[in-house]
């Protein structure tokens, strides 16, 4: 029977091609949200993966909060060049009209306009009746308890304690119009298991992953990058030159870097085995509270 | 993943190389939140060192906040009561997965809650699972809940159980109160047809048996939780005999190619097999299988693929291919262990949306054949269903669906209903395996039927020529009940009577006219058929027919009814305890059973259906040969099939 066995990595790989083709077979609409992270970047290439030979049959959507490292963006536009995918890029414009930012509005208003509403605005102005996401259940504890078809009403917003029963590998697409459903293809994977995938694979990823000196400063227990001359310093802050890498990708100044020499990715794996703190304590929006994961889901938030 | 080098040794080579070999097991753990179920999921994560720091610290932080475990105590069940309200209520509501790997294998854990009113959010928990924990708490034993998630676990099809008996510091660490608990649990879970069941005593709150051996149990000698799950088998579950392909999308990227895109639900396909689609039952070969990586030589479940056919075939989402010699049930009809998970209850004739596999049609439910009570495990009245109840019942779709049962394969036996109006998932339904001849068959697999030739004589006339009639006495028990002694018995004392008798004894059986068959599910079924039609060729001859053999489940007898004819069917319980029999063992098959060695004996690990009070019963234990002899024939004579 041995010929028959397949590792854990090729189980979640099959699930999650599963997944990805049961929404592109039952959906109008579907898109898939790029966040040019690793999580999803390992989605991609499993969508990739799951309508060989041919192209992907959905456009990917990125939210540009306008506060993304310039380095994700480079590396966004080359990618969706390079395999010729369909690339929207969406900006809540009323946000950016209002001068939202994270220095004087609070990480959590911040997000909710700049994220949030940006991701709601681009559902309705495309008509998308699924979007696919990169998230995964280890990575905090009110994703442990998601489905792999989320639904959400017309606000976009998540009823954790009114979810549909999902058994099997049956799931339960079916929504009135406006409403929508998020999906997460990779619910099962772990760190571990992203970035083994990531090294099996030879996934391409941002630079940003990898250590390299860059210029930081200091806040509380937080490294954030300048990445441009928008960053606020408060009066005696000078950045320095500091060998750092990025556990997670997203704003810069909400994403705090961790010190690091990984160059690799058998480094960064190496890493990771031995890292004593979880991903998301390098998320500044994480720290809002408890609960506060949930509270931004319920208000639609990915 | 913290801990997960344990030593400085290991190249990052070595251990991509190991990460990269290792397999998945998923289970379930099953307890209410007093059982202690949180804790241990807590404690599996913290004592496997896969806890980090920071969320270490917030979890000393909750405990002071939340925890119930007394000030400076760690409460390990907040690393995992995921959302605010169930921190809050003290109570796990919905299902979580938890991940954690160790150098031999990654786990997937799904934690799901115990009451009642959650019997939903358990089905859903466990129906993706290989191997499920059951929780006793030592200090109350067996009681109702293990019975209800038990039962769950069962009709969701899991082989493999874990009994971890918890909370054993409370006890003492009493060595008598664990073989009690362990006792009672075989006794009950005997119908419930575990293939693989494994006892150990815990704590989880100190420790004991959770990843590290206890040093409070010496008399306990087994491997500690971790360990099991570590090296517990699970690959043979897998079915990979009968082909079954649900094509989900068809991926025509330009005119050069079409290819069914599709996860193999079972079995294993290569290049050139003969496939039919079905509905349709157009037939072609498989040409190539396609990936990303290229074309494989072949592929099994449950891998997920795109297959090219030789001909241009017209095939559509919702279609199954399968090969030629090994086809589903075809059919509009089907009967299913239905759990529904809706507020609004089940509405028998109104139009539902059924999901099996990559197929969607709509349906009504015919019929509430009965309800299950998930507590005593017995069935009650047949209304329609509510909410976490449990029955079952027949379904009639719109159109034919393929599918197989769930017991031989998971991935096209499984359903669920969804509300047409609210889009709710209504239910989950594993589909039974139809009792042959019982209803119009339209299976695609059922022979064309073939003409019988009429006999020039007659049982009456056979009848009227020996005296007496011709029945079949169906002897039911557990295995060693005396089943083929008070057999051989009757026959005997029936011959001195001048009645032609023949007695059927399952062992027997087993060396010539069904040597070749085994001891599991389809083999099982086989004995019977045959064993069955023995009964009926007798009876046809004239003969009364004694058959002695195990058919532990109702649906076994059955069959058996239903080959040799209600009429000449006459059922006869042997009543012995589970002790009697054990102490009747002269070939050791229950201390073998016991130790694992052998699978599915009736009784220890393999389903055991007694029969309705109202079936006539003897006691070996309390009346003599003689006594049950002369008790049957009387009953024969009442019954006019002797004089």
């Amino acid at each position: 029977m041995d010929s028959y066995r397949l590792s854990h990595l090729q189980q979640l790989e099959a699930e999650s091609i599963h997944i990805i083709r049961e929404v592109v077979a039952e959906f109008a609409n579907p898109v898939m949200l790029y966040s040019i992270g690793k999580d999803s970047s390992v989605m991609l290439k499993l969508a990739e993966k799951a309508f060989a030979p041919g192209p992907l049959p959905f456009s990917l959507l990125h939210v540009d909060t306008t506060w993304k490292f310039k380095e994700m963006v480079k590396f966004r536009d080359y990618i969706c060049a390079e395999r010729g995918h369909k690339l929207i890029v969406h900006s809540n414009q009323e946000g950016i009209d209002q001068g939202i930012n994270p220095f004087d509005h609070g990480s959590q208003n911040y997000t909710t306009i700049m994220k949030t509403h940006g991701l709601l605005q681009a559902m309705e102005k495309h008509g998308f009746d699924a979007a696919f996401g990169g998230a995964r259940r280890d990575e905090e504890k009110s994703r442990a308890k998601e489905r792999i078809y989320s639904f959400r009403d017309t606000n976009g917003g998540w009823d954790p304690k009114n979810q549909r029963p999902e058994l099997w590998n049956l799931y339960n697409g079916r929504h009135n119009k406006g409403e929508s459903i998020r999906v997460f293809p990779i619910s099962n994977w772990t760190e571990l298991d992203v970035w083994l995938y990531i090294h099996l694979e030879k996934i391409p990823i941002v630079p940003l992953y990898f250590a390299a000196k860059r210029p930081v400063v200091r806040r509380g227990n937080d490294l954030i990058m300048v990445d441009d001359d928008r960053m606020r310093l408060e009066p005696d802050e000078v950045p320095e030159q500091m060998e750092v890498r990025f556990r997670t990708l997203g704003c810069y100044p909400l994403t705090g870097a961790v010190e690091s020499t990984a160059s690799s990715v058998e480094e960064i794996v190496e890493e990771t085995m031995l890292a004593t703190t979880s991903e998301r304590a390098s998320r500044v929006i994480d720290h809002d509270g408890d609960a506060s994961m949930e509270d931004k889901k319920k208000e639609g938030y990915f | 993943m913290a801990g997960e080098i344990q030593d400085g040794t290991q190249t990052v080579e070595e251990f991509l190389a190991a990460h990269n070999s290792k397999d998945l097991l998923r289970f379930l753990t099953c307890g209410s939140v007093d059982d202690g179920k949180s804790t241990l999921i807590g404690r599996l994560l913290h004592d496997s060192k896969l806890v980090y720091e920071d969320t270490l610290a917030a979890l000393k932080r909750d405990s002071e906040r939340h925890g119930t475990t007394g000030p400076g105590e760690i409460d390990y069940a907040l690393l995992v009561d995921g959302l605010k309200a169930e921190r809050e209520q003290g109570i796990t509501i919905d299902v979580a997965y938890r991940y954690f790997s160790t150098p031999q294998r990654k786990f997937i854990i799904a934690d799901t809650p115990g009451h009642e009113q959650y019997t939903r959010n358990m089905a859903t928990g466990a129906s993706t699972c290989d191997l499920a924990v059951v929780l006793i708490d030592a200090r109350y034993g067996v009681i109702t809940q293990t019975k209800r998630h038990s039962f769950i676990a069962s009709l969701l099809g899991i082989k493999h159980i874990v009994v971890a008996v918890n909370k054993m510091d409370l006890v003492d660490y009493d060595e008598s109160v664990y073989n009690k608990i362990r006792e009672d649990y075989l006794d009950f879970s005997a119908r419930l047809g575990f293939g693989d069941l494994h006892f150990l005593p815990i704590s989880a709150l100190k420790g004991d048996n959770v990843v590290d051996r206890s040093k409070s149990m010496d008399w306990y000698q087994g491997p500690p939780l971790l360990a099991h799950l570590e090296t517990v088998q699970i690959g043979g579950d897998r079915n990979l005999v009968d082909f079954r392909f649900p094509v989900q999308y068809v991926n025509r990227p330009n005119l050069n190619f079409r290819g069914f895109a599709g996860t193999i639900a079972s079995g294993v396909v290569r290049p050139g097999d003969e496939i039919m689609v079905l509905p349709s039952k157009k037939r072609s070969k498989i040409k190539a299988i396609v990936t990303a990586e290229g074309e494989l030589q072949q592929a099994f479940a449950p891998q997920a693929v795109t297959l090219t056919l030789e001909d241009e075939i017209d095939a559509s989402r919702g279609d199954m291919l399968v090969h030629v010699n090994n086809l589903p049930h075809v059919a509009h009809r089907l009967e299913a262990m239905l759990v529904w998970m809706d507020e609004q209850p089940l509405v028998p004739g109104q139009q539902y949306q059924i999901k099996l596999g990559t197929q969607l049609v709509n349906g009504v439910i015919s019929k509430v054949r009965y309800q299950t009570d998930i507590n005593t495990l017995r069935q009650k009245g047949n209304e329609p269903l509510n909410l976490n109840e449990i029955g079952r019942v027949e379904i009639n779709a719109s159109r034919p669906l393929s599918f197989d049962a769930y017991e031989q394969n998971r991935a096209t036996g499984s359903f669920v209903l969804i509300d047409r109006l609210t889009n709710a998932t209504l239910a989950a339904g594993m589909i039974i395996d139809r009792v042959s001849g019982t209803e119009e068959s339209d299976s695609a697999s059922t022979n064309e039927a073939l003409s019988r030739r009429e006999s020039l004589v007659n049982r009456a006339q056979r009848s009227e020529k020996l005296g007496h009639q011709a029945r079949t006495i169906w002897f039911t028990g557990l295995p060693k009940s005396g089943k083929a002694r008070i057999a051989l018995a009757l026959e005997k004392a029936l011959f001195d009577l001048g009645i032609q008798a023949k007695s059927i004894i399952g062992n027997d059986l087993r060396s010539d006219l069904c040597h070749d068959l085994g001891f599991t599910g389809d083999d099982r079924t086989e004995n019977i058929r045959r064993a069955a039609s023995a009964c009926r060729l007798l009876n046809d001859s004239g003969l009364v027919t004694l058959a002695a053999l195990n058919a532990p489940t109702e649906a076994d007898r059955a069959i058996a009814e239903n080959i040799i004819g209600s009429n000449d069917f006459l059922e006869i319980h042997v009543k012995s305890t589970l002790k009697q029999c054990k102490s009747n063992d002269d070939s050791g098959i229950y201390r073998r059973a016991i130790n694992g060695e052998i699978n599915n004996l009736p009784g220890i690990n393999g389903p055991y259906d007694p029969p309705a009070d109202s079936v006539f019963s003897v006691e070996p234990a309390t009346d003599s040969l003689e006594q049950i002899t002369t008790a049957i024939l009387t009953q024969l004579a009442d019954r006019k099939i002797i004089s």
